[in-house]
């Protein structure tokens, strides 16, 4: 049996996904940009899902921008809108999945100075902060709506009514790539500007993504080409891919209740984690502000990956702080900014609309016989070391 | 159809066993290239040459450049026993040659072998006719003491060829000449290392690697994986053996003092390559073992682990510096592979202060509490095989 509780890192695509992708892959193979009758099929195709996107945004549909994934639209959000700017000075929050970090760190050499906000120790920003980092010549902002490794949100609400009563003209860029999905997202609420989503994190394939960007906002694309996706985006269009994305969000928009439903779960899980193993604590208060789907526990003098493995013999996937960091990038930038030590193991659960009850109590159980099993060998190493 | 003229060293010094040396490079070049297009080695006097289908050439000479016991290939134009089809190759060959570097341009020499002695013309003839050719159309002087470009006329009864360039081979003997051993492989930097010099004097391998879940994943068997497959390129690796080790590495563990536990893992799996030695016929174990670079390694536990085995222990980079070990990992394409961060022998098993001089009374006392005998036979016998 498979619980796959490693849902930050992907989603199962759903049957119904897929049913779209093969349509579209099979029936729509026409080019969109085709001045034929079959081209016009699957530019009203692409168009449809398109509209399908716009309304898990709350968004219109010219707004919204196909993209080749997360990190793509992340890039021509924020890489985009660093293109146009006047100013060199860009803030980002110090939490930022390395889509964000790295793209800012790649403007340094091109003369551009970057501001990190470092988070609470509740891993959240405050209004306050990114207020202080802006400075006159600021002209781009970005911060997530949850951090992809132990999920708690960032007050970007209030950081967009801040920069709105401040009369702030910068762009606001959102990562909400690890949000989307689970709860309703109103872009017209947030006061960006522009804002990413992914879409195999919610259940549609990979390799999709898509950019909002707020009408009236502009970026500059990444490439030129052929100027599909309103210029923005060169590149004859990822049917099968995007329509996938958007038989997904609407997939996601017909389980209003679903977000709920799984921050249950996942305070169930937290709970008989924490009943199962004493030591084991949440990474953060469980009274933060957090999306849905992320449980982050934390378990003193344990190493993690082993942990991981021997979870998996029991059928249970997860991951180390976030799947794309384990190990192999070193340490945890996230962690690190809350102060947690590199000798704890952090783990992270990520549950999705698929993940049932069953799932949270042999997930319990399973870590209670991992930690177990290598806190047996750990435990003579810490003898070791502290004789 | 490619023609590439391959040039083994030292086998020349092995009097009455040459002809065994011999047969096993062919073997082992016939091995390098059975699968491309076209594909036929002749081992005519002193040579081997390999022909192969044109649009292989370059995959041909990769391969080559691999096979030990090789110190030079040459990809040569075959053309008619003629003089001025000799001379038109010359300089096509030379031109192509000072295009690859421009620094050949600086002097070239003529360098004629003639052992068809049908050829009118006599070898330092040969060498003034090819050697007007060339200097008249690339304008690159002679210099017959310290030439920077050496063209080669070879003249023999079977063929005529003539070449310009000259890829080094690795030299050493060919693999399976000197025997076969097994190789302890982790997902380290030094043992790729060890095996890769372990073969290029000569030895075919079987790996043998341990593997520790829930404290190793599966990402680093497959590191170890990609490791043996990059050695079989070299044809120093044939088959890869992964052998479970938790449960034995825990009992161990519990056996005695934390600081004798490295000592007792290499102890039981020195054990368990003697038992796949026999079973696979090979007569040492090669291990990536340095003097003195970690606790296993001082001489006091290089010693205690060797008396744990009946097999010869062979440790190919016993006096190498980590730099230089590096550098070769690079070169032999495995270095790459070992950097990736999956852990193969999970650091957890290992004291934060090991022995370095374990008693031998100490370490047989803590394996006298468990059958270290069974515990071996058991693992040897389980372990998974993967042919290469």
């Amino acid at each position: 049996m498979i619980v796959y509780l490693d849902n930050a890192a992907s989603t199962p695509p759903l049957p119904e996904v897929l049913a779209a992708v093969t349509h579209a892959m099979t029936d729509l193979y026409a080019n969109p940009s085709s001045a034929h009758g079959l081209g016009a099929a699957a530019a009203r195709a692409l168009e449809q899902a398109r509209g399908e996107v716009a309304a898990l945004l709350r968004a219109q549909p010219p707004e919204i921008v196909f993209c080749g994934g997360g990190t793509e639209a992340n890039a021509l959000g924020l890489l985009g809108a660093a293109g146009l700017a006047r100013g060199r000075h860009m803030v980002v929050s110090a939490i930022e999945h390395p889509a964000i970090l790295r793209s800012a760190e790649s403007l340094v050499s091109k003369g551009w100075q970057l501001s990190r906000v470092a988070p609470a120790p509740d891993a959240r920003v405050t209004v306050e902060s990114v207020l202080a980092a802006l400075r006159p010549d600021t002209a781009v902002l970005a911060v997530m709506l949850a951090n992809n490794e132990i999920g708690t949100l960032q007050p970007v609400a209030e950081i967009g009514r801040a920069l709105r009563a401040a009369g702030r003209k910068l762009h606001f860029h959102v990562d909400a790539v690890q949000f989307a999905g689970l709860v309703a997202i109103d872009v017209a609420t947030l006061g960006a500007d522009s804002l990413a989503i992914s879409g195999h994190k919610l259940h549609g394939p990979k390799g999709t993504g898509a950019l909002w960007l707020r009408k009236g906002a502009r970026v500059a694309p990444l490439w030129d080409g052929g100027r599909q996706e309103g210029g923005l985006r060169s590149g004859t269009e990822n049917l099968p891919g995007w329509v996938g994305l958007g038989r997904a969000a609407t997939l996601c928009l017909r389980n209003p209740q679903a977000g709920r439903a799984v921050a249950a779960l996942r305070d169930r899980l937290e709970s008989q984690i924490m009943e199962a193993i004493p030591e084991a604590r949440t990474t953060v208060p469980a009274t933060t502000p957090r999306a849905p789907h992320i449980a982050s526990l934390l378990l003193p003098g344990l190493p993690a990956e082993p942990l991981l493995h021997a979870l998996e013999a029991r059928g249970v996937y997860a991951s180390a702080g976030a799947a794309c960091s384990t190990r192999a990038h070193g340490p945890s930038h996230v962690l690190a900014a809350i102060g947690i030590s590199e000798r704890d193991a952090v783990l992270r659960f990520s549950l999705s609309r698929l993940t049932t009850e069953s799932d949270v109590k042999v997930a319990a159980l399973a870590l209670r016989e991992a930690v177990d099993e290598i806190a047996s060998v750990v435990k003579v190493r810490r003898r070791d070391t502290n004789p | 159809m490619t023609t590439i003229l391959c040039r083994y060293g030292e086998l020349f010094l092995k009097g009455g066993n040459r002809h065994i040396f011999l047969r096993a490079l062919a073997n082992n070049v016939r091995a390098a290239v059975r699968d491309l297009p076209e594909a036929k080695v002749s081992v005519p006097h002193g040579r081997v040459v390999v022909q192969v289908a044109d649009q292989a050439r370059a995959e041909a000479c990769s391969r080559l450049e691999r096979v030990f016991g090789l110190v030079s290939i040459s990809p040569v134009a075959t053309v008619l026993a003629d003089i001025d089809a000799i001379c038109a190759a010359a300089v096509m060959e030379a031109q192509a040659a000072v295009e690859r570097d421009p620094d050949l341009r600086r002097s070239f020499k003529i360098e004629p072998h003639r052992s068809n002695k049908q050829f009118p013309l006599q070898s330092h003839e040969i060498a003034c006719r090819a050697g007007d050719a060339v200097s008249v159309a690339t304008g690159i002087p002679v210099d017959i003491h310290n030439p920077a470009l050496r063209v080669g006329i070879e003249i023999s009864p079977q063929a005529t060829s003539v070449f310009a360039e000259r890829r080094p081979a690795p030299g050493g003997l060919p693999a399976g000449v000197s025997g076969r051993a097994i190789l302890l492989l982790s997902g380290g930097i030094d043992s790729p290392v060890a095996g890769w010099l372990a073969a290029k004097r000569g030895l075919a391998q079987e790996a043998l690697t341990f593997h520790s879940p829930p404290f190793t994943g599966e990402k680093a068997k497959d590191k170890v994986i990609a490791l043996a497959r990059q050695l079989s390129r070299w044809q120093a690796v044939s088959t890869l053996w992964i052998a479970g080790f938790t449960e034995t590495q825990k009992r161990l563990r519990a056996a005695g003092r934390p600081e004798l536990a490295v000592v007792l893992y290499r102890r039981m799996m020195v054990r368990v390559a003697d038992l796949l030695c026999d079973r696979a016929h090979c007569g040492a174990i090669v291990t990536g073992e340095n003097l003195g670079q970690v606790a296993s390694q001082t001489l006091t536990n290089m010693r205690n682990i060797e008396v744990a085995g009946r097999h010869l222990i062979l440790r190919p980079l016993l006096t190498y510096d980590k730099v230089e070990t590096t550098a070769l990992a690079r070169r032999i394409g495995t270095y790459d592979i070992s950097a990736l961060p999956f852990e193969d022998c999970c650091s957890l098993f290992v004291p934060a202060h090991p022995a370095t001089a374990a008693r031998l009374s100490d370490v047989e006392r803590a394996e006298a509490t468990l059958d270290v005998a069974k515990e071996a036979a058991d693992i040897a016998e389980q372990a998974e095989r993967i042919v290469l």
